[in-house]
């Protein structure tokens, strides 16, 4: 990315999950570090994430998913990023994901999984480190 | 009311011992912190002592229990005539496999029912919904039609267990099933014992599980408590719950106010339908969290009760004291709980149950180790039972009534709490309501704010969390994990299929478009929805009858 530019991040909720307060804070946390942050909102299908994402150029992509519908609605958002060309996006997630789930979300090209207890710090500069790479 | 002359005694002896032996020990061994605070950011004193309820009038503030304020507990004998109930909030996957849960939890000493929805019911939508796409039967059971219901309660006496039901949006339609199966079990109507949780306005800026749009939303609760006050004597129409409030990041305080203010809203436009306060406020009850600081939980319960009693009174004119009763459960914090180090979570569960015994709760929910993982295990949900039994049976916490009156810290936060939830109030008041407050996103940026504060005091450490911040090992060991098989989701489908192919559907389309009607009539819609789940017409045709007539509710996005 472009020296200077602030990196643009979508903090999406997929799902009818409602549990927002961890989507909310890493949001204003990342904006604290000087991102742009777009929330969603809730219960976003997959097509309506991906093109928010597309509209609104972003960087990175935060999945907040707590409901265990993740098997499902994970691979069709990777899905959909492709058939858009979004590849290039870095897509990272959080919630309730049972750790055995975590290598075939990482497999379909989910970056990293934050899992409860994260420190907010440690979400900001993972995504600082591996933003700054895509220059 | 102390005497003054003690009183005073107590200050000068106070302030010779702040200068003499504290002040030594002081200078020698500093404290660990400059100010101590608890999560509704209340300055907490190093000590306290008489000085600090000199002004504590016994009779208007505490009285005793069974009478007004009320803050010494609803009931004449409290747990020494009767227990509170242990109602463990479960569900998950089909109705059949709900209904074998229920069953073992009763077999195990559960004292009441309470049933957790998946989100396509909570929501209503059909199972085949688009939007339900992998999420039938994961967070909750499915119900999407009366034959869910009928298979859900299969073989459970509804004259004899009371049901809490934490459904919202469609309250409505699940309470009509209900209904239908006690009619089908012969049971009567004046009978059936349960509350339907019901309260829209906390969901507009906590739980956000909403459908139509609050104006709507507040006739359908209104409806339901009209419903109720007329035909289910023994059912609680509504409760009024700041549980979700405190889920989303509210600290204890913001809990307490936001939650008496709803029950505040729905109070008056039940008065605005017609109703007598005497006639519906003994059946509201309450709902709330108890977190992890066990005294500030405490004082939040008393405090509740007195305000509650005093609002009805003084607010609402209310006469008979069972409307000015805060009837209450209780559920420990989901969200203290840790993903790291999981057993642990018993511990701090342990500690919220029994703040809430000791705050005098009607009822208990314990929640199980694992849950910052996954639904419980059924060993999980043993352990969490287990847990209540303890209390009630060996702590000796449930053998004298609210023992911890009189204790200078206690009746000092419970007088804090008191207070500042009356300040809250009266910003409410003057902003025009709770419907206002929702719309300008007064509560949901009082939440956010305190969420975020909350996370940031735990980033710094100011706030430990042991085995997440500190005390952390690294290494987990692996627990069982409830994992529901995607299965569930494919036979929920056919079977809901089946049924719409194998009812009367003229008899459906034909209830349905009565409902319409009733519905553009502003009529009370209870009957006409008893009607169509008889007629099995699904949760999601009915929901969506109704969005058609009401619109759909848009969320306010507030970071």
């Amino acid at each position: 990315m472009q020296r200077g530019k602030k990196i643009r991040v979508l903090v999406a909720k997929p799902g009818l999950d409602s549990h927002d307060r961890g989507a909310k804070i890493i949001a204003r946390a990342l904006r604290d570090a000087g991102m742009e942050v777009i929330y969603t909102g809730l219960r976003q299908t997959p097509q309506q994430i991906v093109e928010t994402a597309l509209q609104e150029d972003v960087d990175v992509i935060g999945l907040s998913i707590l409901s265990g519908a993740h098997k499902t609605l994970f691979p069709r958002i990777i899905e959909l990023l492709k058939q858009k060309d979004l590849t290039d996006v870095l897509v990272v997630a959080g919630g309730i994901i049972p750790e055995e789930d975590i290598p075939e979300m990482k497999k379909l090209g989910i970056k990293e999984i934050f899992g409860p207890g994260t420190p907010t710090d440690e979400i900001v500069q993972f995504v600082l480190k591996n933003t700054s790479k895509r220059a | 009311m102390i005497d003054e002359k003690k009183i005073n005694e107590v200050t000068k002896e106070r302030e010779r011992w702040e200068e003499t032996t504290l002040q030594r020990w002081v200078a020698q061994r500093p404290e660990r912190k400059s100010e101590f605070r608890n999560h509704s950011d209340m300055l907490i004193k190093r000590l306290y002592t008489p000085e600090d309820i000199k002004d504590l009038d016994y009779m208007q503030d505490l009285g005793f229990p069974g009478e007004y304020p009320f803050t010494r507990g609803v009931h004449a004998t409290m747990y020494r005539g009767r227990l509170w109930t242990m109602r463990q909030f479960s569900g998950y996957g089909t109705a059949e496999q709900t209904n074998r849960r229920f069953k073992y939890l009763l077999k195990e000493g559960e004292t009441g029912l309470s049933i957790a929805f998946d989100y396509p019911t909570i929501t209503g939508y059909d199972s085949d919904h688009p939007f339900a796409k992998g999420e039938v039967g994961v967070c909750g059971v499915t119900v999407a039609s009366l034959k869910d219901m009928e298979t859900l309660l299969d073989g459970i006496p509804l004259d004899k267990v009371t049901t809490s039901m934490t459904i919202n949006g469609p309250a409505a339609m699940l309470l009509a099933m209900y209904v239908a199966v006690g009619d089908k079990q012969g049971v009567p109507r004046i009978k059936l014992g349960g509350t339907t949780q019901n309260d829209m306005l906390k969901e507009f800026f906590a739980q956000k599980l909403c459908i139509f749009p609050p104006k709507q939303s507040l006739k359908l609760v209104t409806d339901i408590i009209e419903y109720c006050t007329r035909n289910l004597p023994k059912w609680n129409p509504i409760s009024i719950s700041g549980y979700h409030i405190r889920e989303a990041g509210a600290n204890a305080l913001q809990e307490l106010a936001f939650t008496l203010y709803d029950g505040i809203t729905y109070v008056e436009s039940s008065l605005e339908r017609g109703l007598s306060v005497d006639e519906f406020a003994p059946r509201l009850s309450f709902f709330f969290a108890s977190h992890n600081n066990l005294f500030e939980e405490i004082a939040k319960f008393r405090a509740a009760r007195r305000l509650w009693a005093k609002i009805m009174k003084e607010r609402f004119h209310a006469k008979k004291p069972r409307s000015m009763w805060m009837r209450m459960h209780v559920q420990t914090s989901g969200c203290t709980l840790t993903a790291q180090q999981p057993l642990i979570n018993i511990i701090r569960t342990t500690i919220q149950a029994l703040a809430a015994v000791l705050g005098g709760t009607q009822s208990l929910h314990t929640n199980s180790f694992d849950e910052a993982l996954c639904l419980p295990t059924k060993e999980a949900v043993r352990v969490a039972l287990r847990t209540q039994q303890i209390i009630a049976y060996e702590s000796g916490a449930a053998d004298t009534m609210d023992p911890l009156a009189g204790s200078y810290y206690i009746e000092s936060l419970t007088n804090e709490m008191e207070e500042r939830a009356m300040d809250y109030i009266q910003k409410i008041d003057d902003m025009g309501g709770a419907i206002a407050a929702i719309e300008n996103g007064f509560f949901q940026r009082e939440i956010a704010d305190s969420a975020y504060r909350y996370q940031r005091e735990t980033d710094e450490k100011e706030r430990i969390i042991v085995g997440v911040n500190e005390y952390a090992t690294g290494e987990e060991v692996p627990i069982p994990i409830l994992r529901i098989d995607p299965k569930v989701e494919m036979e929920q489908v056919a079977r809901l299929q089946r049924l719409r192919r194998e009812r009367d559907n003229r008899k459906v389309e034909e209830v349905l478009g009565r409902l319409h009607y009733a519905a553009e009539k502003d009529e009370n819609l209870m009957p006409i929805i008893i009607e169509a789940v008889k007629s099995y017409a699904t949760l999601g045709e009915i929901c969506d009858v109704l969005r058609k007539v009401y619109g759909e509710h848009k969320e306010l996005i507030v970071i």
